[in-house]
């Protein structure tokens, strides 16, 4: 008896072993290619494959950064994303703490009012028209500000739990000692918002780094255009050349994997604080 | 204490006023331009009624097909990433090596752009040169290699398999941390009383789980009915109109200046959202769980 569980037992850890590197080998052979490939010449990659490149072709690179435009649509990614980041996280701050701390009726249902933003779909026929009448359109404050609309009723929903979790007792130990709304918000509150601050702008910046709908209706300058607008057009221009394709992809993708290996932690963290509780 | 003078409501003005400008207007407006003719072509805009609507749902169109597209997407891909998010949470939870490594990597596409791992697969699934159907000719699996994307009969299922594949890890992130915040105790007293794994599986895990599968569920199907770029990348609504979803097909309709169509469809998908999503928010904000 004992020593059929014991089997069991080890057959289950070996199966539960070989599952995870079956799923795992799946989702890294596709990035082995990219990664690969990128260095690859010019006639290795009509197939690619995952044998190692014949020589390194660190060129690669360089090519794509001139003829992709690379670092002007880098520095445009950075600024959208980055500001983007900055203001949904400012004023999201502000709003989620006030819903958090009222909840009475009309702050309640406003508080519904803002998350529902995270189910409602956009309406890019309209959105269009409502961008030309603030002159938004092809601008880089307009598109800020739609990141901005975008990933506000997420990141107020995400702080509102964090504030939740901060004693009111401090508040009123704090406007018993003399504080206005604005000293108490900014010398109490903030510095217990840490954590909750970084997790929400970590998570806000890739999903604005990563977003390509938004730009392909509202920027129409090449110019203008972030990183993933960009390596869609090099990747219509350049259609069969795959090794310079991959090393462009490497280049986009590579600010994001580096967030996601420094700030693992507060990726996984915010987002599985919104949907696992307790 | 007046909470109104401590809180003061124009904290929240910021974030408010842009949302709804940017977000809420453009829905509601939507609605109302549904029931007019407007278009790229037409200097007056009239007042059409129900037509758009009816010309939506009478089916002599593709529209309706855009639309059940959208919801076939989004049910196939949340049963499986709900499925397997769930298999490999249960695998990747407790006693295993390398549990962080297989973590990370299984995460890892959840945080990449979609449209970057749409093109790529472009590539591993192109029938010719594609790495998959290399590899499965090198094993002597000829049979099973296809035309992924091309195939008219397979395109969409393609398009979904590459969505499951990134979208699993986020999902099994999520049920980890749901396991993971189940007591130990609770399944040593049921391994004490002779409760196999799939015994607990079933009755300790899996209602345990109740809340954040529910949660995963509804973030699913969020994401899936505004699918865009993953198509966008892979077949762009092709071949025909065999993969063409919601918002792939507004594009398509906008840039031909069909800006009626383009609002009416969308604001169905607007209607619909707004009533089921007051039950989705429900669910997301429900907090009797805490702690």
């Amino acid at each position: 008896m004992m020593v059929s569980t014991k089997k069991n037992k080890a057959v289950q850890i070996l199966l539960k072993n070989l599952l995870a590197w079956a799923a795992s080998l799946l989702v890294i052979i596709p990035l082995l290619l990219v990664l690969l490939n990128a260095f690859k010449g010019d006639g290795e990659t009509i197939n690619m494959t995952l044998a190692l490149p014949k020589s390194w072709h660190l060129g690669n690179f360089a090519t794509v950064v001139e003829k992709g435009k690379l670092l002007k649509s880098f520095l445009n990614s950075l600024l959208y994303a980055g500001a983007g980041t900055v203001i949904t996280v400012f004023f999201a701050a502000m709003a989620a703490y006030v819903f958090s701390r009222r909840r009475s009726g009309g702050m309640s249902a406003l508080y519904m009012y803002v998350v529902l933003g995270m189910v409602i779909p956009v309406n890019y026929v309209t959105l269009t028209r409502t961008m030309q009448m603030f002159h938004l359109t092809n601008t880089s404050q307009g598109i800020i500000l739609l990141y901005m609309a975008m990933q506000t009723p997420f990141t107020v929903f995400l702080i509102y739990g964090f504030v939740s979790k901060i004693p009111e007792e401090l508040d009123e130990a704090a406007v018993i000692d003399g504080c206005d709304p604005m000293t108490l918000y900014i010398r109490i509150i903030i510095p217990m918002l840490k954590s909750a601050l970084v997790t929400s702008g970590v998570l806000c910046f890739l999903n604005c780094w990563n977003e390509f709908m938004m730009p392909l209706y509202f920027l129409h300058s090449s110019e203008k255009w972030p990183m993933t607008l960009a390596v869609y057009n090099f990747f219509g221009q350049f259609e069969m050349k795959w090794n310079l394709i991959c090393a462009d992809v490497l280049l986009t993708c590579a600010p994001v994997i580096i967030i996601y290996l420094l700030g693992q932690r507060y990726i996984v963290g915010g987002q599985t604080a919104g949907a696992v509780k307790g | 204490m007046n909470k109104s003078k401590i809180y003061p409501w124009y904290f929240a003005l910021g974030a408010v006023l842009i949302y709804t400008l940017l977000s809420v207007m453009p829905g509601i407006m939507g609605i109302a331009y549904s029931f007019t003719d407007w278009s790229a072509y037409s200097k007056e805009i009239h007042f059409v009624g129900f037509k758009n609507f009816t010309e939506v749902f009478s089916g002599d169109n593709d529209y309706l097909g855009y639309i059940t597209n959208t919801v076939k997407f989004t049910l196939i891909t949340v049963v499986f990433k709900t499925g397997l998010g769930l298999l490999f949470a249960v695998a990747l939870s407790k006693n295993i090596k390398f549990q962080n490594f297989h973590r990370g990597i299984l995460y890892m596409p959840s945080v990449l752009p979609i449209l970057v791992t749409g093109l790529v697969f472009t590539s591993i699934l192109n029938p010719k040169t594609g790495f998959l159907n290399e590899f499965l000719r090198g094993v002597g699996l000829d049979f099973m290699a296809q035309k992924w994307l091309v195939d008219p009969k397979l395109a969409f299922y393609s398009v979904m398999a590459v969505d499951i594949w990134r979208g699993v890890g986020y999902i099994m992130t999520l049920l980890i941390a749901g396991i993971l915040a189940i007591p130990d105790t609770y399944f040593e007293a049921a391994a004490i009383d002779g409760a196999g794994a799939f015994a607990r599986f079933r009755y300790i895990t899996l209602p345990m789980l109740r809340q954040t599968l529910a949660v995963t569920i509804v973030l699913n199907v969020i994401y899936g009915l505004k699918i865009f770029d993953m198509v966008y990348a892979l077949t762009n609504g092709g071949p025909g109109h065999r993969t063409e979803v919601l918002y792939t097909a507004v594009y398509k309709m906008m840039s031909k200046g069909l800006y009626a169509e383009g609002t009416t469809i969308s604001s169905v998908l607007f209607i619909f959202m707004v009533i089921i999503g007051y039950f989705m928010v429900k669910i997301l904000t429900k907090d009797e769980v805490v702690e």
